[in-house]
């Protein structure tokens, strides 16, 4: 049977991670920036925040509000520093966006896994691994009905904090893209830099802000995935191709974050739906099972191709560097 | 005319790009209530100038001033703060933003975003000047003129009374260039301060109350119009007398080549872009093709070249012997391998007819690549031709390994019209040849295109400037939305008579 | 840009044209500066000399002859697969697809092995082999192609995307024919018979894939500039409508290169599949896929430019895991390495194609 009270919870859980990627990837591309170095990000945000949670745990202190400050800072600032890099290079240096992207997306997996393979033997701490389960259950923390209201609280309300900081984000984003000067000036300069600036818009500005709030939005991604989804406890290589999943989902989303909500969902659950589909004793059909969320986004790929509208389209200057004295 | 206020004061003003002088020390003086043409030649720094007052560029050296005190305008919002609005030849405009978005693009107001209230205003300046324009409207479902429609009022919304339009009537239809000069005669006598760059010599004289003339970069002079001539004013530009009558041969036994019946054509969209189209082009003539911009101009020549596909008709060539081949249906590899000669000059010319970053003889490559059995290319043929047409057609370029898109406009269009001649066509289409040239490069071109007609080429000239269209071809197609509006004799037609048939049938197009 | 009362201080002009010795000159520079700041970080993190942390990093690379036959067999490799996305990334036609068409050349590789291994002479298997890794490869290429040249199908994404389909088909056929039963892995195939195994030049293991890459050097680089293939390649990859116009089957073009540069991708499956490794995992391609990318873009896609960059980036690779070996450390480390020096690397471009002027002449103080 189908057990639809224990796959949504963790098809939503999946999800997380996914929707702060799309955010974050959705407003850098709205400024002009194709970012294919979101993966790296996540990671260099997830691993930022175990470091400071494992120094802040290695100190023997527990307090609850710092136990997720700490970590939560920590991982904002990686990305922001990721996000800084990457506009420095394509924005101030007009590189290629794409090699850029890649070429960090090396480094910040590097990152992920160098630091969490080493952190132990570089601190000599006395661990045998890192589990932070003490910060892990800070963040975890689901709301106070979530038990006492049965079926409802363990679909809606079993979910730590950042979870619905990553819906929050989404709407708020959405909002601020379609309703605000600054999200109508944000379009303007992803479409068509060249109008922008001639009407006054500080395209590095727009290019710098988009692109580093959407990177420390994705970072989130990576946080929430070892402090709430791996129980505080950092494998290499865990977090896996989630970013790239996340950078497809914007084209998924037709650029629209709110969009991007129910979605992830839907790519969360086909993420995890191999563990819920009987399989009998052929075991490697798990494995087939497993391409799911890929099949889907060629198929959404190939159909959003086939079906043009104007609407619908990626930002006009997507990939482009802009320069204005280019003759 | 009472005493004269200088608006604009430019000073010493001088601009390089990498190693060329765009600007070297210019001077130039703007006044409030009046019109100046800035006139000159191709590459001759008008549009930089221009571009340094609603900063876009930066000067290297020199200094403005605007009422009489200095400023530094660093960026476009520093531009608007002086009250300089531009309209640039190429619309700054968002496609996928609606037209009241676009208008308050990078305006800083106070408050929320009302789009409301923009709407509101928007209305407000247009019932002023007399504008139509709907806020709502989304700019890619707009023509050309509701295009610069919006770039004015966006411009006037921001209280600007410095305007500078360039060639703000190359797509325009002579009704519409009118309605323009309206417009900025309205504005001139409430004060403004108008700055109009064009190489239509008419329409200096029948608009402007000045002109200012730039040659090289360098000024060489300003005087009022009223006191000087078509002619003079084309000998201060290019810095030697110039003849300006275009050169029109009669036709020399002229026999049918390509013979169009009922074409109708839908673009990618569904859109009828040709309904019904039928005519002939005859050896040794050139045939005029007139129309407001995008009433399917593009698509006919397309067609007829095997870039476009159809929906019903027939395109007949014609050889000598009076055999006639389809054309429909096939591709450009397929025409030439009938032994049809066939040339094009397309419209965008580093979009289409070259690659930008190839160099003179990869470009000349394009048409022949394919020869030979060989896997490998020769070059050698190329680089021959490459030179042939560099000393023929005088292209001004450091050497044929020079990327064309490092050539000026002018250069570029005739590296283009080399290529397409040295195929030695039997029929030559072109689009728009001579726009954007100056007066010399333009010259060049007609005696390229005369001399194609004398050697017994069909010729399809579809052009933008009726005066050229009228002086130039031997008969002139009129299209109106897609359809023939009739055909008229290039001898004995009158351009008004021509710009009542292009907005004849319905007025309005849809693309 | 700089903000100051006075106007810009900075000016910043496009190159007209640097010659090619300027350009190496600053690159040089670039990977120097890279180099030294790698060996800071690697000082901090290891608490050697920076001095030592490169003798190290050469003993790594260079140490004995074993070491060297390793770096030329992942110099060869990498080299391959470069080269494979180099005619795509001339269309414009974003390939990051390298990594999954090298696991599908190599999982057809091993099916025939493992299949045909002891029913056909070796000669001919060997033969199939290369057809059909080859011909998987051309498919996993091709399939994206086709939708980007119909449909205008973002083709990062989709070949991105196809490199998941591929690792998961290997991850089935692992487990298929995993042995022993639920190893969950496969083992040396045909390691009695070595059927299918690619043949020795005498005594080197490698030298035949390092031959075979060579080749394929000189082919490309002939390939692209100057058959007519590659002036195609490049006129569509400049302007499709220009490609259009002059009568070149853009869509045909596109699949045709995309078909090559997954054939080439498979070759590269096979030669780890079937003349290094003898078994297949998923992670076989070991991200040379996405690291090709940036070998092709930073030799400006001239396939001897390739040469260096793979050996640079080989031989930090190579460097960079003797570091951890020796302390202990993570074998990620390399990433880091590799990352640093593509920023400098990437970043010197800008001075490449631009030029930089300090505006002396702004002091008006009026504004």
């Amino acid at each position: 049977m189908f057990d639809l009270v224990a796959f949504f919870p963790r098809a939503v859980m999946q999800s997380i991670p996914l929707l702060f990627g799309s955010t974050g990837e959705t407003l850098t591309e709205k400024s002009g920036n194709l970012n294919l170095g979101i993966p790296g990000i996540m990671y260099v945000g997830g691993i930022c925040g175990v470091i400071g949670a494992f120094f802040y745990e290695q100190a023997g202190a527990s307090n609850g509000f710092l136990a997720v400050l700490i970590p939560l800072v920590c991982c904002l600032v990686g990305s922001l520093l990721m996000g800084l890099l990457y506009c420095f290079l394509t924005v101030t240096l007009r590189a290629n966006q794409n090699v850029t992207g890649l070429a960090m997306t090396t480094f910040g997996v590097g990152f992920g896994n160098f630091f969490g393979g080493s952190l132990i033997k570089l601190t000599g701490a006395e661990v045998p691994s890192i589990a932070l389960t003490a910060t892990s259950g800070y963040f975890r923390k689901t709301l106070p009905f979530a038990e006492s209201t049965g079926v409802f609280g363990k679909l809606f309300l079993s979910y730590g904090f950042l979870a619905y900081a990553a819906i929050a984000i989404a709407l708020i984003s959405s909002y601020v893209l379609k309703k605000t000067r600054v999200g109508l000036q944000l379009r303007a300069v992803g479409e068509s830099p060249a109008t922008a600036d001639a009407a006054g818009i500080n395209i590095t500005r727009y290019k710098y802000v988009a692109t580093c709030i959407g990177s420390m939005i994705a970072g989130l991604g990576g946080l929430y995935y070892v402090m709430d989804y791996a129980c505080g406890v950092w494998s290499n290589n865990g977090f896996g191709d989630r970013g790239w999943l996340a950078i497809a989902l914007v084209i998924f989303t037709i650029w629209r974050p709110n969009v991007g909500i129910l979605s992830s969902m839907l790519f969360g659950g086909l993420y995890i739906l191999y563990l819920f589909i009987p399989t009998g004793t052929f075991l490697a059909v798990k494995e087939l099972y497993k391409m799911l969320p890929y099949l889907v986004t060629i198929l959404v790929l190939v159909l959003t191709s086939m079906r043009n509208k104007r609407e619908n389209q990626p930002p006009e200057s997507l990939g482009v560097p802009y320069f204005r004295e280019e003759r | 005319m009472e005493e004269k206020r200088a608006a604009v004061q430019m000073r010493d003003i001088t601009k390089r790009f990498g190693s060329t002088l765009a600007n070297d020390r210019v001077w130039l003086d703007i006044y409030k209530g009046e019109i100046l043409a800035l006139l000159g030649e191709n590459g001759s720094g008008k549009t930089t100038l221009m571009n340094m007052l609603s900063g876009i560029y930066f000067p290297d050296d020199g200094k403005i001033f605007i009422n009489g005190k200095e400023a530094l305008i660093r960026s476009p919002r520093d531009a608007f703060s002086y009250g300089i609005g531009m309209i640039h030849q190429h619309f700054k405009l968002v496609d996928v933003l609606t037209a009241a978005e676009n208008i308050v693009l990078g305006l800083k107001e106070p408050g929320r975003l009302d789009m409301n209230k923009v709407a509101q205003r928007v209305q407000e300046i247009c019932d002023a000047y007399g504008f139509d324009v709907d806020p709502n409207q989304k700019i890619y479902n707009m023509s050309v003129s509701q295009k610069q429609t919006v770039e004015i009022v966006k411009v006037l919304y921001r209280g600007a009374d410095i305007l500078i339009l360039d060639e703000p009537t190359a797509v325009l239809t002579p009704q519409e260039t009118e309605k323009l000069f309206a417009v900025l005669r309205a504005m001139r006598d409430d004060g403004k301060a108008i700055v109009i760059i064009t190489h239509k010599m008419h329409e200096v004289e029948e608009l402007s109350d000045r002109v200012a003339i730039l040659r090289h970069g360098q000024f060489v002079g300003d005087m009022e119009t009223k006191k000087t001539s078509a002619q003079d004013m084309t000998n201060m530009m290019v810095g030697r007398p110039v003849t300006l009558n275009i050169e029109r041969p009669e036709p020399v036994n002229p026999q049918p080549r390509i013979e169009v019946k009922n074409l109708t054509v839908r673009d990618a969209e569904g859109t009828l872009k040709l309904e019904d189209v039928t005519f002939t082009a005859k050896s040794g003539e050139i045939l005029g093709i007139a129309g407001i911009s995008g009433c399917g101009q593009k698509e006919l020549l397309e067609a007829i070249a095997g870039l476009q596909k159809t929906e019903s008709g027939s395109i007949c060539y014609v050889k000598d012997d009076g055999t006639r081949e389809e054309l429909i249906g096939k591709d450009p590899t397929a025409i030439a391998a009938m032994g049809v000669s066939l040339s094009f000059v397309p419209e965008d010319r580093l979009g289409m007819g070259l690659v930008g970053s190839m160099d003179l003889t990869d470009n000349m490559m394009l048409r022949s690549f394919r020869k030979g059995r060989s896997w490998f290319t020769n070059r050698k043929e190329p680089k021959r031709l490459a030179e042939n047409v560099v000393k023929e057609l005088e292209v001004n370029t450091p050497g044929v390994s020079t990327p064309v898109r490092r050539l000026s406009g002018g250069n570029v269009q005739k590296v283009l019209v080399g290529r397409e001649i040295a195929a030695a066509p039997t029929v030559l289409l072109t689009a728009y040849a001579v726009r954007g040239l100056d007066i010399n490069s333009s010259y060049t071109i007609y005696d390229l295109i005369n001399k194609q007609k004398k050697a017994g080429v069909a010729v399809v000239f579809v052009g933008e400037d009726l005066d050229v269209l009228l002086e130039l071809c031997d008969r002139i197609l009129v299209l109106c939305g897609g359809k023939v509006s009739g055909i008229v004799d290039g001898r004995s037609a009158q351009k008004p008579e021509v710009g009542m048939m292009m907005t004849r049938l319905g007025g309005k197009t849809n693309g | 840009m700089a903000k100051k009362n006075s106007g810009p201080v900075l000016h910043i002009s496009k190159r007209d044209n640097l010659p090619w010795y300027g350009a190496w000159a600053i690159r040089g520079t670039a990977i120097l500066l890279a180099l030294v700041v790698c060996a800071f970080v690697t000082t901090a993190l290891t608490g050697e000399n920076p001095l030592g942390v490169y003798k190290t990093m050469f003993q790594g690379a260079f140490g004995s002859k074993r070491k060297m036959w390793i770096l030329g067999q992942n110099l060869a490799i990498l080299l391959c697969v470069s080269l494979a996305v180099t005619p795509a990334f001339k269309m414009r036609f974003w390939n990051v697809g390298g990594e999954g068409q090298i696991l599908i050349g190599g999982l057809a590789t091993a099916a025939c092995m493992i299949l045909l291994g002891d029913k056909l002479p070796n000669w001919l298997l060997i033969c199939v082999m290369t057809v059909s890794a080859m011909a998987a490869g051309a498919v996993w290429g091709g399939i994206p192609a086709i939708c980007k040249a119909k449909w205008n199908t973002n083709e990062t994404l989709f070949t991105l995307m196809m490199n998941y389909v591929a690792t998961q088909l290997v991850a089935f056929f692992v487990i298929v024919w995993e042995v022993p039963k639920g190893a969950g892995k496969i083992g040396i195939i045909n390691q009695s018979t070595q059927a299918g195994w690619l043949p020795q030049i005498g005594s080197y293991k490698y030298l035949l894939n390092i031959l075979i890459v060579a080749v394929l050097v000189v082919v490309m680089y002939f390939y692209l500039a100057r058959s007519k293939q590659g002036y195609e390649i490049a006129v569509v990859g400049e302007s499709e409508r220009t490609a259009r116009y002059v009568g070149i089957p853009v869509g045909k073009v596109i699949v045709r290169t995309m078909m090559l540069s997954g054939a080439i991708c498979g070759l590269a499956g096979l030669l780890l599949v079937g003349g290094t490794d003898h078994t297949i995992t998923t992670t076989i391609a070991g991200g040379r896929g996405f690291t090709a990318v940036m070998v092709a873009w930073l030799a400006k896609f001239n396939p001897f430019g390739m040469v260096f960059t793979s050996f640079l980036l080989v031989f930090l690779g190579r460097g960079a895991a003797e570091i951890s070996t020796i302390y202990g450390l993570n074998h990620s480390f390399g990433d880091i390495l590799t990352g640093i020096i593509l920023f400098f690397i990437i970043g010197s471009e800008f001075f490449i194609s631009y030029r930089l002027d300090f505006l002396k002449n702004n002091g008006k103080e009026q504004a």
